[in-house]
């Protein structure tokens, strides 16, 4: 009897809140389905996980923007929060696999759109919007090849982000005398001298291991060049290349030179370890140039200045978030309007200046930009890009996360041998 | 015999007085119609997800592509011979054995104390029980910050020369090799653990002090003039008759702890070297990160079968009491 009557009070109370919910989306569709029905166009969707600082405002803008320009199509920010897009891209997930795509969504150009969505089958080609709208020279041509698969052209990039950049605390530097490194020789001296002064020469927050990889990737593309950096993830070069251990080695050493509590940090607070002058460098994407400025309340280039990692002067890691149209959305044409004001000069004039990147089209207003936007687009028309890993753009998703795994185990256990082989049996993924 | 057995089953069906045959009132029809919405719910999204999740775990789906084609034990055999699903055993293991120990010691020395018809018992006892309230994300926040090892209680430990890294040691005491992992006791653990006791042991304490008082007076009368000092009375009577209670609070732990996520999240993460990973985080990581669809309904399988472990003989045994 007992058990009987615990059975039916866990029914009861099942009972409720499932019905809780159905009420609620019920409510929510017919909310959804009046407002279209009444202005004869479909809502579209605008799916991202914009929902920081900066990048909101930018979101906003671009909204806005598209609003003034057909003010008959309704929109929506359907922008999920979380870090990284962690709870976005599973809302996606089970979205896309319901046949219920939003409208167009955030997804970072190469791998994660062309492994992930292209290959399965969910993306419509884009190939006729670029023609018509003249973006074939508007875009830097490897960037498209980044958003192409077998020749169809599947999203269109909003912006850029450089991966490889060492961001340097100058009064540090100006009080021990110190140039920013170029090489990886130059960043050891740099870091033994900083180290006898009892100043942490490198900031590392790997609290989520991606921050420690991001480090990785920059060594492998200054160890490697872009050449053989791209062949890693075609399967043309093997993780066991001797030039791969050559990186491993080098990374392991620089992990000498970080703050002890780094498992403790994300990567704003190893930002500020640089910002507040607790440490001396850190290497990360220029996202942490909008965290300087805007959060720290830091000056380009007075308080803190900027170079390409180690080695890799001339080259340029790319961070691209790129928007697409999914299959089976019923209003392909509006969302087609959508992606044409995102891929304007007007968009992404509007939109980059506030999320802090710089826009992916070559002909953007300079003026837009501060000192280092200047710069980063100057670099972006000649540099090598590559593509990142860490990032989702080097490699599919799955094999990204077996990557971050081994160097989170790599970072303490710091066995080159380990890590190399757990590299080797997870890049069997890539040779698909 | 079975016709045999029908029949004589029919005949005692019909023969008894109508008072015993309970004809179904408004009553009855109106608990059915409640109950068989709920019922049906139940079995089709947690029964049958679960099966569904089993279905998973045995299949080849790991990628964005939705792939059904039976995988057989694959999933679970790549998980037992991967670093991170063994340190996560392990920290379970570890976390679960500290963690209820510490909170059924605690509890039941908390309760002692509060049974001692203190003044301001209700306050103590409110104050035991408020970080209840609380969760658990909440709770892993705020001890990131005390015990991170650069800003929080450190500054005043430092003072009498302690130094602790909390969750950032990578040490696993009393280690030794076992499979890919280094089997012990993980440093790390330890904060994590300070902060889930800090949390539940109210809950504990509120247990064990209903039980203290279900103990009728009389039982320790009897035994004081028995001579038995208050000490024996304890030990003796009052921590054996707890008994059961202690069972109840090993269950709702174990399952609390077995099935940890939030705190886990919110306060370390994987950590280093995976040193405070649990299965719970692994499952979320390696399913929406990574794609591993088939994998993480796996973890999440092998997560049921141990809480199962600990619930299923709790269930039959409360069955067997109960008629």
């Amino acid at each position: 009897m007992k058990k009987k009557g615990l059975w039916l009070s866990l029914a009861l109370v099942f009972g409720f809140t499932l019905s809780g919910c159905n009420s609620d989306s019920a409510s929510n569709n017919g909310q959804k389905e009046d407002q279209s029905a009444s202005k004869g166009h479909e809502k579209l969707e605008i799916f991202s996980w914009w929902t920081g600082a900066g990048e909101e405002d930018g979101l906003k803008a671009l909204l806005k923007l598209f609003q003034e320009k057909y003010p008959d199509i309704p929109v929506e920010n359907a922008a999920v929060a979380g870090g990284a897009g962690t709870n976005a891209k599973a809302v996606l997930a089970s979205r896309m696999q319901g046949n219920d795509p939003p409208a167009t969504f955030q997804v970072h150009g190469g791998a994660e759109l062309n492994e992930g969505w292209v290959a399965a089958g969910k993306m419509e080609p884009l190939n006729d919007l670029y023609e018509k709208e003249g973006w074939m020279d508007k875009f830097p041509k490897s960037l498209i090849d980044m958003v192409s698969k077998d020749g169809k052209i599947y999203s269109v990039p909003v912006n850029i982000h450089r991966g490889n950049v060492l961001w340097y605390n100058k009064k540090i530097f100006a009080e021990n005398g110190l140039e920013p490194p170029k090489t990886f020789d130059e960043f050891f001296q740099v870091a033994e001298k900083l180290k006898a002064k009892g100043i942490t020469p490198l900031a590392l927050g790997d609290k989520e291991p991606w921050t420690a990889t991001h480090i990785f990737e920059t060594v492998l593309l200054g160890t490697l060049g872009t050449e053989d950096y791209k062949k890693l993830w075609t399967g043309e070069l093997s993780f066991d290349d001797p030039k791969v251990k050559e990186a491993v080695n080098t990374f392991k050493k620089m992990l000498n030179y970080v703050n002890e509590d780094h498992s403790s940090r994300n990567w704003q607070d190893a930002a500020q370890l640089v910002g507040k002058g607790e440490a001396a460098m850190n290497i990360m994407g220029d996202w942490v140039k909008g965290y300087f400025v805007n959060d720290l309340k830091l000056k380009v280039n007075e308080d803190f200045g900027y170079v390409p990692t180690p080695n890799t002067e001339g080259k340029f890691m790319v961070i691209t978030d790129t928007f697409g149209l999914p299959k089976g959305v019923k209003n392909p044409d509006d969302v087609k309007k959508f992606l044409a004001v995102l891929g304007s000069v007007e968009g992404q004039d509007t939109f980059n200046p506030l999320k802090g990147s710089i826009p992916a089209r070559i002909d953007a207003d300079l003026s837009k930009y501060d000192e280092y936007g200047k710069q980063t687009i100057q670099d972006f028309k000649t540099a090598e890009l590559a593509p990142s890993l860490a990032h989702g753009s080097a490699a599919p998703e799955g094999f990204v996360t077996k990557v971050n795994q081994a160097v989170n185990i790599f970072v303490t256990q710091k066995d080159t041998k380990t890590f190399i082989d757990t590299l080797v049996s997870a890049s069997a993924e890539l040779k698909k | 015999m079975e016709t045999v057995k029908t029949v004589s089953e029919r005949s005692v069906t019909v023969v008894p007085a109508p008072r015993k045959k309970r004809k179904w009132t408004v009553d009855h029809w109106l608990a059915a119609a409640f109950l068989t919405p709920s019922v049906v719910l139940i079995f089709i999204f947690v029964y049958g997800f679960i099966g569904w999740t089993g279905y998973v775990s045995l299949s080849n789906w790991n990628s964005l592509v939705p792939d059904l084609s039976f995988a057989g034990l694959k999933n679970y055999i790549y998980l037992f011979h991967d670093f991170r699903f063994q340190a996560d055993l392990r920290n379970t293991l570890v976390f679960t054995i500290l963690f209820i120990g510490v909170v059924i010691v605690l509890g039941q020395l908390l309760a002692i104390l509060l049974d001692q018809k203190l003044r301001g018992e209700s306050i103590f006892r409110n104050i035991f029980f408020f970080p209840m309230a609380l969760s658990f994300v909440v709770t892993g926040v705020v001890w990131q910050w005390l015990l991170n090892p650069s800003t929080g209680v450190n500054l005043f430990l430092k003072k009498f020369g302690l130094d602790s890294k909390w969750y950032t040691d990578t040490t696993i005491l009393g280690g030794f090799h076992l499979g890919n992992i280094e089997f012990g006791v993980p440093v790390a653990i330890v904060a994590v653990v300070i902060a889930a006791v800090w949390q539940m042991t109210g809950f504990a304490v509120a247990m064990y002090l209903a039980g203290l008082r279900a103990i009728p007076e009389e039982v320790r009368e009897a035994a004081r003039m028995d001579g038995a000092t208050e000490l024996q009375i304890y030990r003796k009577i009052i921590i054996p008759l707890l008994r059961p209670i202690t069972v109840s609070v090993i269950i709702i732990m174990a399952h609390i702890s077995l099935k940890i996520f939030d705190l886990i999240y919110a306060m370390t993460g994987p950590g280093a070297n995976f040193v405070t990973d649990v299965p719970g985080v692994y499952m979320f990581e390696t399913t929406f990160r990574g794609n591993y669809y088939a994998n993480g309904a796996a973890i999440a399988m092998i997560m049921l079968l141990s809480v199962a472990i600990f619930i299923v003989p709790y269930l039959i045994s409360s069955r067997k009491g109960g008629s």
